[in-house]
């Protein structure tokens, strides 16, 4: 039901500090990109949690669909050789 | 508390939609594992609109929070303390937003929670409805105000749902400088003149009761915790809540040097527990179906900010607008 001009909403991602990824925050309203990033940084990093903000339109995110997580993800589930743990070394060089 | 909504009757009369039986046991398993939920996950609709309820509730008791410290922004005794004063209310704005954007993601409208919320149709938490009428109230409110949402919102960080839990425990992290300040500005008078330990007294007096109130009804008149719980929407008591906040409050209060207005409020070393006295039901009942001493003025300041702010709100969207459409015809 948004028919009465409600300014739309922006996924923002916060980098707390620089050699850490951005990490989803929360959302905000905003008319546009520049009032959503200082939006973001108001509601979001008050206590000085960020050092780079991104602000996404959020109709602009595609997501998989959690109905059809088992078969989406399954295809991995079967491949434990992919884990170092899988493989059972010489006792001398199992620290590798 | 800040989530009364729970234990408020409510419902548009109309039967409760159905659900896919074998679907709705499937979610009360993951439920009963402990699971989180996550906003695009099946959910039972009963399921779905009880958050909505509980945390549009919460979001609007954050907002609404604003007003009775608002009053004293600008008659703060000094600098450090309006400069605390402001960032503490930014605080309850903000964590507002967070919970109204954890609401939203249930599929409901930000302008229709706010529209709910001007109409009367939805509830925020009756404590807000009470005057602030000396600077004590300011510091009453983050000790024993903020002291009870803690004791509430921690358990709810652990809240089946995801979005909520995340967005209280950003509140919880914040609330904690919320109750500090409070219990620091009340010390920092208790060391003064007999006529500001005289304040601090007269506010515990005013808001002891009221917040004992924000508990909630006693577990045996609480309408939905059963199935709250089964859910983990809610995870301790009313009851339980109320005792635990009794017990660390009443040591605060030694610390602090205050008494509490409360005759049977005594150490029951066979409980393990403080008893209290009995709480006025009628007086809860009457704030909470809007007859508070401030309930009017609350909703009418509400409003007036809304209202006043709405040539702001359409500005900056012609403006995007507009300067979206010149970048068009600019690309064309």
């Amino acid at each position: 039901m948004n028919n009465r001009n409600e300014w739309p909403l922006w996924e923002v991602f916060v980098r707390s500090r620089n050699g850490l990824d951005h990490k989803h925050a929360g959302s905000v309203h905003a008319p546009d990109a520049t009032l959503a990033l200082q939006m973001a940084r108001d509601v979001y990093t008050r206590r000085q949690e960020g050092v780079s903000i991104w602000v996404v339109p959020s109709d602009q995110i595609t997501a998989s669909d959690p109905g059809d997580k088992a078969a989406f993800f399954d295809p991995m589930e079967d491949k434990v050789y992919r884990h170092p743990t899988f493989y059972e070394l010489p006792e001398e060089v199992n620290h590798m | 508390m800040y989530t009364q909504a729970m234990d408020i009757p409510h419902g548009d009369g109309k039967p409760a939609a159905v659900d896919d039986p074998a679907r709705a046991a499937a979610f009360d398993e993951r439920a009963a594992r402990g699971e989180f939920v996550e906003a695009k996950d099946w959910m039972p609709e009963a399921y779905r609109k009880t958050l909505i309820r509980q945390i549009s509730q919460h979001a609007h008791s954050e907002v609404v929070g604003m007003l009775p410290e608002g009053n004293w922004i600008s008659r703060a005794p000094s600098l450090k303390r309006k400069a605390i004063l402001l960032a503490k209310i930014q605080d309850e704005g903000g964590h507002g937003l967070y919970l109204y954007a954890a609401a939203e993601t249930l599929g409901v409208s930000r302008d229709d929670l706010i529209d709910a919320l001007h109409s009367g149709k939805a509830k925020y938490s009756s404590i807000f409805n009470y005057p602030t009428l000396t600077w004590a109230d300011i510091g009453v409110i983050g000790w024993l105000v903020d002291g009870a949402a803690i004791m509430n919102q921690v358990p709810l960080c652990r809240c089946s749902y995801g979005p909520y839990a995340r967005a209280m425990i950003r509140i919880c992290k914040e609330e904690s400088f919320h109750q500090r300040q409070g219990f620091d500005a009340l010390h920092t008078m208790m060391q003064g003149t007999d006529a500001q330990r005289a304040m601090v007294q007269d506010a515990v007096n005013r808001w002891w009761w009221p917040v004992l109130m924000m508990f909630g009804p006693h577990d045996k008149d609480s309408q939905h915790s059963e199935t709250s719980m089964k859910w983990g929407i809610k995870r301790i008591s009313n009851d339980e809540l109320r005792q635990q906040f009794v017990d660390a409050t009443v040591e605060q209060g030694k610390v602090l040097g205050v008494t509490f207005p409360d005759p049977d409020l005594r150490w029951n070393e066979a409980r393990g527990h403080h008893d209290f006295g009995t709480i006025d039901w009628s007086e809860f009942w009457n704030v909470v179906n809007g007859h508070g001493p401030c309930n009017r003025e609350r909703l009418a300041a509400r409003v007036g900010a809304w209202e006043d702010g709405a040539w702001v709100r359409e500005a900056a969207l012609a403006h995007a607008r507009k300067r979206a459409a010149r970048a068009q015809s600019a690309a064309a």
